[in-house]
């Protein structure tokens, strides 16, 4: 596999995605922090936002510690460096909810559906590209269909405006080949100045391997966080695929040694006991299928009415959620609860 | 006797809702408005009986007077809404309107309607199927004591997500989060859609949350919850709490689920169901009221 001289970008989530690990209670400084050691490593670009993107601030994903607004007031003006994306997923976001932040310096909104519905992003990707964002279009829970349907739905995001098309493997249950088949239909199938990107979970520990295949079907934007700070086993450990990259001469413009210092001198401590790792209920995720972010979701619900996490997890699999879906946890574990007569 | 009505909208809803009016014992579907004249949903109403035009609003007012059309029933956008409501509001005719343009005031039938008969409104909105299905749980809730924020879930099978929807779903989000302010009682509103293309498609579902002012009272809400469930039951059969309420702190929350009746459309697509059943419900209210006077 030559990458040599393959110029990519890489995309931090720890600030979002990582949101999930700690019920969305980071503090402004946590918010802070972490964002200074990140530019320091010349990440080019992190993600702010609620774990569920701008508006997920709710009873169903839980609430944030603070409004989106005051943490995006609170990372933008110290950066040298990096830029910031958001996340809107349309059903939970609305433009209102954009154009409340859009005045705060945000280079980037990404706008995610589910990997069959992208016509519901049609409004949201339409006035970011106007607008003149960095407009990404966003297709989670990829593993769940064929690359045609991908192909598909990644077109009408191009026709709204996106500049740049994502596959997402929101559950991490891809292996490399699937991420190869897909991700290189997408490269060969839009012009070259559309960056296709890829954002895995590391459930199966594929984060990285799969990463590196995306790269080599040719994706340019790569999302992984500092220490695996995401929902689920966490996201593809950035500092581990940077360094990766590094020995395959992929070059991503990041510091090595300061990504290592920022995930182990910066986010590790911040996340003590949450830190996430590959334990029975994350991997159930990736082997079942399941969007990431139910995992905590799935916990609690064991917590309160005794009905173990990974059946939730395997019965929502089987139903075919998606995500957002995580009213249906309670639903799916009273209901479990019930047939057991307890 | 029977109130004559008029259908503006030959889709899905349009057509769903044309069965339900066939059923009912004090409104008479009488014309079907579209504006494609090759279009499938007028061939069908033409079947049923039904006079049509494809000449849209303006082909039905020259007839509103001689058929005594009293009822008239915007099943088309929200950006066509306004103005087909004020030719046909001028005319004396009562609009009840499907689309999330929302220029009357939002009617939740178990919640509302009476509030609306009371004072004879002219156009009236039914909110969203998100709003239908969830708003009177809501209400339920703060019928008992303050809820202070009140937050519903809604899942719908991808297929039962019409273009419409889908185009503008923002409007759905904001319109149905106002509404579980306005008619729900909430002091707050937050509304969420999901699209789940699973398949076989799944049963609408519906998730509210409500957190109280001061502790939960439970028997009371159980029992409220249980006489609204009741009360939708009356107009959606299909309509159940799965799950609840359950209560977690100040937080209460009701799992719902919603069958249509596969009028015309198959019984997964509740949320089509219960928008059209309500539409039909309040006609009948407003149609009683007219034959009593």
């Amino acid at each position: 596999m030559n990458l040599k001289g393959k110029k990519i970008r890489l995309h931090d989530m720890s600030l979002r995605d990582g949101m999930h690990s700690i019920r969305h209670q980071f503090t402004l400084q946590n918010m802070q922090d972490l964002s200074q050691a990140l530019d320091k490593a010349h990440v080019p670009l992190i993600e702010v936002t609620h774990g569920d993107g701008l508006g997920g601030s709710s009873v169903n994903y839980g609430f944030g510690l603070h409004s989106d607004r005051e943490y995006l007031e609170a990372v933008i003006p110290h950066l040298q460096h990096a830029k910031v994306s958001i996340l809107l997923i349309p059903g939970i976001s609305t433009i209102k909810d954009l154009k409340a932040i859009e005045d705060l310096g945000v280079s980037t909104v990404r706008v995610a559906t589910h990997c069959t519905e992208a016509d519901v992003a049609e409004q949201h990707i339409k006035y970011a590209a106007k607008q003149g964002f960095d407009t990404v279009g966003f297709l989670m829970m990829s593993h769940m269909v064929k690359p045609e349907k991908i192909l598909e739905q990644a077109k009408l995001m191009y026709g709204y405006g996106a500049n740049c098309l994502y596959m997402t493997d929101s559950a991490g249950h891809m292996l490399p080949e699937d991420v190869k088949e897909k991700i290189g239909l997408l490269r060969s199938e839009f012009p070259d100045e559309i960056e296709i990107g890829f954002h895995g979970h590391h459930n199966l520990a594929m984060g990285v391997a799969n990463s590196l295949a995306a790269v080599e079907a040719g994706a340019t934007r790569i999302d992984g966080s500092v220490a695996g700070f995401g929902a689920g086993a966490g996201n593809t450990p950035l500092e581990v695929f940077a360094a990766v990259c590094d020995m395959y001469g992929i070059e991503t413009g990041v510091h090595v040694n300061a990504l290592m210092d920022a995930a182990e001198d910066v986010a590790v401590p911040m996340m003590g006991e949450n830190l996430p790792r590959i334990n029975r209920n994350a991997l159930t995720l990736g082997y079942a299928g399941v969007y990431s972010s139910f995992l905590l979701h799935a916990k609690r619900a064991e917590e309160k009415h005794g009905v173990p996490a990974r059946e939730i997890l395997l019965e929502l699999g089987r139903r075919g959620t998606v995500g957002g879906q995580e009213d249906m946890i309670e639903d799916v574990a009273l209901e479990m609860l019930r047939k057991r007569g307890g | 006797m029977k109130i004559r009505c008029a259908l503006i909208g030959p889709g899905n809803i349009g057509t769903d809702l044309l069965y339900k009016l066939l059923r009912s014992d004090v409104l008479e579907p009488v014309w079907m408005v579209g504006i494609d004249p090759t279009s499938d949903g007028l061939a069908r109403a033409r079947d049923m009986g039904l006079k049509t035009t494809h000449e849209g609003v303006d082909g039905l007012l020259p007839h509103i007077e001689a058929d005594n059309i009293q009822i008239a029933f915007d099943a088309t956008s929200a950006y066509a809404h306004a103005e087909t409501s004020r030719k046909l509001v001028e005319k004396g005719v009562k609009v009840i309107d499907l689309t999330p343009a929302a220029i009357g005031p939002f009617c939740v039938p178990p919640v509302n309607l009476l509030d609306h008969l009371d004072k004879g409104e002219e156009n009236v909105n039914m909110v969203t199927c998100g709003g239908q299905a969830t708003i009177p749980m809501v209400f339920a809730v703060s019928r008992v004591q303050p809820v202070r924020y009140g937050e519903i879930v809604a899942t719908v099978s991808s297929r039962s997500a019409g273009p419409g929807t889908r185009k503008n779903i923002d409007e759905f989000t904001e319109t149905t989060s106002s509404a579980v302010e306005k008619v729900g009682g909430a002091a707050k509103g937050k509304a969420i859609i999901i699209l789940n293309p699973a398949d076989p498609p799944l049963m609408m579902r519906d998730t509210i949350h409500c957190i109280t002012e001061t502790e939960p009272q439970q028997d009371a809400i159980i029992e409220s919850v249980k006489a609204m469930e009741a009360e939708v039951q009356k107009y959606v059969p299909g309509y159940r709490v799965k799950e609840g309420p359950v209560f977690d702190g100040n937080r209460v929350s009701v799992f719902v689920e919603v069958r249509g009746r596969g009028d015309y459309l198959p019984e997964y697509a509740g949320n089509l169901d219960i928008m059209t059943a309500a539409a039909a419900r309040t006609a009948e209210m407003f149609a009683e009221q007219m034959l009593k006077a």
